[in-house]
Parts: C-alpha cells; structure tokens; sequence
C-alpha cells in the first residue's frame, strides 16, 4: 500500500429514485491536499464522501485515484481510512483491539501489532487505555481512537465525516487543532465534511461548497470568506446583509448601487456592469459605528433588536419600515437608540441576482 | 445536604417497590406459586400418604418413561439450531431492507397467526403420504413411493419449525437492524471483507440476540405437545416429555407423577438454559479476543 498520492479526480452523479442528490461533481484533489466538503445538511456532501470511500455506489461518472480508475473497488481493496461523525468503535473490542483490527487483518506479526499499535496511542496521547472499551472512554478520546485506528494502516486518503459534530463546543475546538496538527504532521491527503463554516475555515487548504448537490465554489478559505461568488456562500459564510441593487456608475475605482431604502458603492468589479441589477453584501461586522471621514456609505437607523454574544452584541438597526441592517460591535448600543453607520466600500461584495 | 439525599432515596424505593407490585403480584401467582404447588403435589404420591420422592424414582427406573429425555432433546435441540440459523441467514440479509419488504415479511410472519392445529392440519394435508406435495412427485414421475414426512420426526421437525420461525426471524431481524450501520462500514474501510465483517464485528454483537432467540425456541421446542401428538409419532419416535406427562394426569388420572415428570421437564429446561449461557460466555470470551495473544 502506497502511502501518498498525487492526485485524485472525481466526477460522480448520485440520483435516488428521482432525487439527484449530487449533479456531476467534479473534483481535483491534489496529494497532501486539505479539502472540507461544507454545506448544510442534505447538501450531498455526506453522500460524496460515501462514494468516495466506496461504500456509496454512484450512480454515474468516475473515480480516478493517479492512473487508476476506483470506483468499481471495493471499500475494503480502496486503502483509505475513514472517521465516522459517531465513531463507530467496535463496542466489543478494546482500545487495543481497535485500533489493531486493521492490522490483524492484515495477519501480521503479533510483536509488530503490539509495537504499531503503541506507537499511534502515542501519537493520539492514548497510551494507559489500551484495555478500556470504548463505552469507558469519553467522547473526545473515542474520537482519537477512531483517528487512530483509521492512520495505523497508513491510508493513501483519509476521510472524515463530520467527526467533530458529536462533541462539546470547547472540546470540537481542541480537537479540531489536534486534527490540524496530526495533519501538518503527517501531510495525509484528506477530505473532511463538515457543515460548520469555522471548521473548514480553520482546517482546510481548499473548501468545496456545496448546495443541493451541486458545487457552489471552490476555493481557499479566504477566497470563499472574502470574495463568495453567490448569495448562497455570501450567507453560509456569515454575510447577512443583503441589499437588491441597481448599479450605476463607477467612479475612482468605487460603483454606486441604489436600492429601496440605501443607495451605497462597492469597488468595481469587471462581471458587473452600470444599468444591471445586483446584490450587494456586507458582514454584520464589518458595518462600523460612525462617520467615515470621507462620508461615503453613511446610514442612520434605530436600534430594534439586541442579541448578546459575550464579548460582542449583535444589533438590528431598523433603516426604515421594511429594511433592517445587522450590526456586530463591542460598543455598547440600547434598545430605541439612534446610530449613524458606516458600510466600508472595500468590505462589501457585489453578487449576481440568482 | 446528605440528609436530603437519603430521604429522597427513600421516597423513589417507595415509588419503585410500588410499581414493582403488579408485575411482582403476576410473577408470584402465575408462576411461584404453581411451580412451587407443582413440586408440593409432585412429592406427595396418591399410595403413600406422606412425602415421598417415589414419582422421581419411578421416572427414572423405567425406561419407557426417562427415554422421552432424550427423545425430547433429539427433537428440540436439531430444530432449535436449524430455526436460528435459517432466521439468522435471513434476518441478516435482510438487515437493510429489501426489495417488497413489507410483503416478504408478511409472508414470513403468516404461520404465526394460524395456530399450531391449523397448521398440522395443513402439514397433514400437503406432506402427509397421499398429500399434494407426495401426489405430484409421483405423478411427475419423480417417485415410486411416497415420501414419509408425517407422522414421524420429519413431520413434528417441520410443524416446529413453521410456528417458531416467524418469531425467531422477527426478532433476530429487530436485533440485527439494530446494530449501527457504520459499525459495517467502519470494517469495510479498514480492510474487511463482507464476510469477515460478519465473522469479526456483527456475529460478536448478534450473539447476545442469538443465545436469546436459541434459549426461547428451545424451551417453546421442548415442551412441544400438539404437533408430537398429530403429525408425530406419539406411541414411538416423537413420545415425548409432555406426552409422558400428558398420559400419567389424563390417562392414568395419577396427578402427582404426571407433576413429578412436569417439575422434571422444568429442570431439563433450566439445566439447557444454563448451558446456553455459559456457551454464550465462553463465545464472548473468544470473539473479544480479537488481534490476540498479547
């Protein structure tokens, strides 16, 4: 079994019934690649990764894993490692059992399963629970067992469906750096699914955006954060302001949108042109609290709602009867308070009309 | 602090205890107290009066009586295995649905809702000498003389068969589909054969099921009356302990041997139910065993 690969290249179509649940995806993943599939949930991105690993049958399309074609392989010929959003431990084997079942089937040597097991409860800081049954063990150190039982047989790709998703908040996070860290460690070729925009934020080299089972973008998490191609990321990626536009000129680099209730510039950009109408998009926090020294983007509005988020708050500041604009600041606003913004031109995205 | 405690421990006993009632009532009356009266009566022999175990020396010094030991067991235990197993093969296939489902079960379930006089009179009717299923074998050509499928072993196997497969397949099957999924898919992905999956990680985790769904046939297998009696060979082959005891309460109107042979098919049971769970043990052991000598 090889221990890398340099490339893997999807393109599958899964229908149930009359259901397309995944519409030709096509993929290139590179080897020691990173790459979350997020979505929301029935999204496909579960079912992709089904395929992938050979448990799914596709219905069309192909796997090509360098120069060999997979998809007809079974999962078990494949030679990849999986994590599952549950476990899935083997409730009646031990620590040790687990993570060697691999291995022995594999019929090696007694001493090299002992020393091979012992080495990965190392690597995941398990070493002392190797007689524990997974009902023993908490929910974050069951997660390290699955890992580790999946990297013991050095997987050519590992895949993990949503493993962080069962865990506390405190812990997803710990946990989530220790993935990063075993995979910088060991440039494991993996794809992750996730439905959690922080996760892939965090984790991934590339992220694979998917919405009914189709490709929504692809790229860096900064390219998906900073610069969505549609509504649909822009929203899944925490952008919450939208506003219907018609565009107008530009002027210095920066294009006038006028809406209902607002009229703001945005930076020009070559897909949208004056007369066309767009969406224009902004973060709640990145909507400032007073005057911009140039005056550009300035809105007034009231307070209506308050949402308190610890260090920050979350406001909705009504523009006028029907508009409302979400604001996230550290400042202190109350209820009924008049508040002038600012909307930074470089911070918003102009997205095309579905 | 404690103190609140132990008042409320107190207080959920009184619930519990309370709740236990009926259930403990019911298990008291219907089954204690019969046994209990049974073995009384059993101890008790019409000619001597006085406590006696005479009715348990009389079982086992004559042969024509301790031999429907072993004609029972011979029945039951061949039957027992091949209704788990046949249950187990399909309730296995089926653990992730099928094709018609809901329809295949129904069909499988059927013989539950019929009872076992209709339906020894429908193993009468097809398998007996000169039923339908002899008449076009010999018709077709395929026999010269009919099988013998009733009124022996065969026939009493069959009629146990029809009636404790539906249940055992039922229950296996809620068992079995009970099992996580990706349990399976975790195997696969680790290098697992679908048939070492089921070696190394369902049939570990289905033997609990299994010694349950073994330990119910068994006993319902053991204390067969009707079908030893009308597709069997009640004088002979099929003579077993329930006949025995049958005979000495309705035959022989003697009450307290008929108890005697009753109170020893019940310690037959216990003694294969506490094999099967010692074999159920001793199977853990082995499977959990896994990657071995350490």
């Amino acid at each position: 079994m090889s221990d890398s690969i340099n490339q893997l290249r999807v393109d599958i179509t899964k229908r149930y019934g009359a259901k397309t649940v995944l519409d030709q995806l096509k993929l290139e993943i590179r080897g020691g690649e990173f790459v979350t599939f997020l979505g929301p949930s029935g999204c496909g991105k579960s079912t992709a990764l089904g395929i992938i690993a050979g448990l799914i049958p596709a219905s069309g399309g192909e796997i090509w894993l360098d120069n060999q074609r997979i998809d007809h392989v079974p999962p078990e010929k494949r030679g990849f490692g999986m994590v599952f959003q549950n476990y899935a431990l083997f409730p009646h084997l031990t620590v040790f059992d687990n993570v060697g079942f691999g291995l022995s089937l594999q019929h090696r040597q007694v001493a090299e399963i002992k020393e091979r097991v012992q080495a990965m409860l190392g690597l995941v800081r398990l070493l002392g629970f190797e007689d524990r049954y997974p009902a023993q063990l908490s929910g974050g150190q069951q997660q390290r067992v699955a890992i580790a039982r999946a990297l013991i047989l050095h997987p050519r790709l590992m895949l993990l469906d949503e493993p962080l998703s069962n865990l506390d908040a405190k812990l997803r996070v710990d946990m989530r750096a220790e993935i990063k860290q075993l995979h910088s460690k060991l440039s494991l070729t993996s794809i992750y699914v996730t439905h959690d925009q922080a996760e892939a934020l965090s984790l991934s080299d590339r992220i694979v955006l998917l919405r009914d089972g189709v490709l929504m973008q692809v790229g860096t998490p900064q390219e998906i954060h900073d610069r969505p191609k549609n509504v649909f990321v822009a929203d899944f990626m925490g952008f919450r302001n939208f506003f219907d536009v018609r565009l107008g000129q530009s002027m210095g680099g920066l294009i006038e949108g006028a809406g209902k209730s607002v009229k703001l510039r945005a930076r020009a950009a070559d897909d949208f042109a004056a007369g066309n109408d767009a969406i224009m998009a902004i973060r709640p926090e990145d909507v400032r609290i007073g005057k911009a020294p140039d005056g550009v983007n300035r809105i007034t509005g009231k307070v209506e709602f308050i949402e308190y988020l610890g260090r920050e708050q979350e406001a909705a500041i009504g523009i006028d009867a029907e508009t409302r604009l979400w604001l996230r600041t550290s400042e202190k606003v109350a209820l009924g308070d008049s508040v002038e913004l600012t909307l930074p031109p470089e911070k918003i995205v102009l997205l095309p009309v579905d | 602090m404690t103190r609140a405690r132990t008042d409320e421990r107190s207080e959920l006993d009184v619930v519990a205890i309370l709740c236990l009632t009926p259930s403990l009532l019911y298990v008291f009356f219907m089954f204690i107290y019969p046994f209990l009266y049974g073995l009384y009566v059993s101890l008790q022999p019409m000619k001597a009066r006085s406590w006696s175990v005479e009715n348990y020396a009389a079982f086992f010094t004559d042969p024509y009586q301790y031999a429907t030991i072993g004609t029972t067991f011979a029945l039951a235990i061949p039957n027992s295995i091949l209704v788990v197993l046949v249950a187990l093969f399909l309730a296995y296939g089926m653990r992730r649905g099928i094709w018609m489902e809901r329809t295949i079960t129904t069909i499988l379930v059927l013989p539950i809702s019929l009872g076992v006089i209709f339906l020894s009179e429908g193993i009468l009717g097809f398998y007996g000498t000169n039923g339908w299923l002899n008449q076009m074998l010999m018709d077709a050509g395929l026999m010269t003389e009919p099988l013998e499928l009733t009124h022996n072993f065969i026939g009493v196997i069959l009629s146990l068969f029809m009636q404790q497969f539906p249940f055992c397949f039922l229950m296996l099957l809620g068992y079995i589909s009970g099992i996580d999924p990706s349990l399976e898919s975790s195997a696969r992905m680790l290098g697992a054969t679908p048939w070492t999956v089921f070696r190394r990680v369902m049939l570990p985790l289905i033997a609990p099921g299994l010694a349950i769904a073994f330990a119910l046939v068994f006993v319902m297998s053991f204390a067969v009356f009707p079908s030893a009696v009308m597709v069997g060979q009640p004088a002979g082959t099929t003579r077993t302990i329930s006949i025995a005891a049958y005979q000495q309460a309705f035959e022989q109107y003697d009450m307290s041997y008929a108890s005697a042979i009753a109170v020893i098919m019940g310690f037959c049971q216990l003694a294969a139910l506490i094999v099967i769970v010692l074999v159920r043990r001793r199977m853990t052991i082995a499977t959990t065993m896994g990657v071995g000598k350490r």
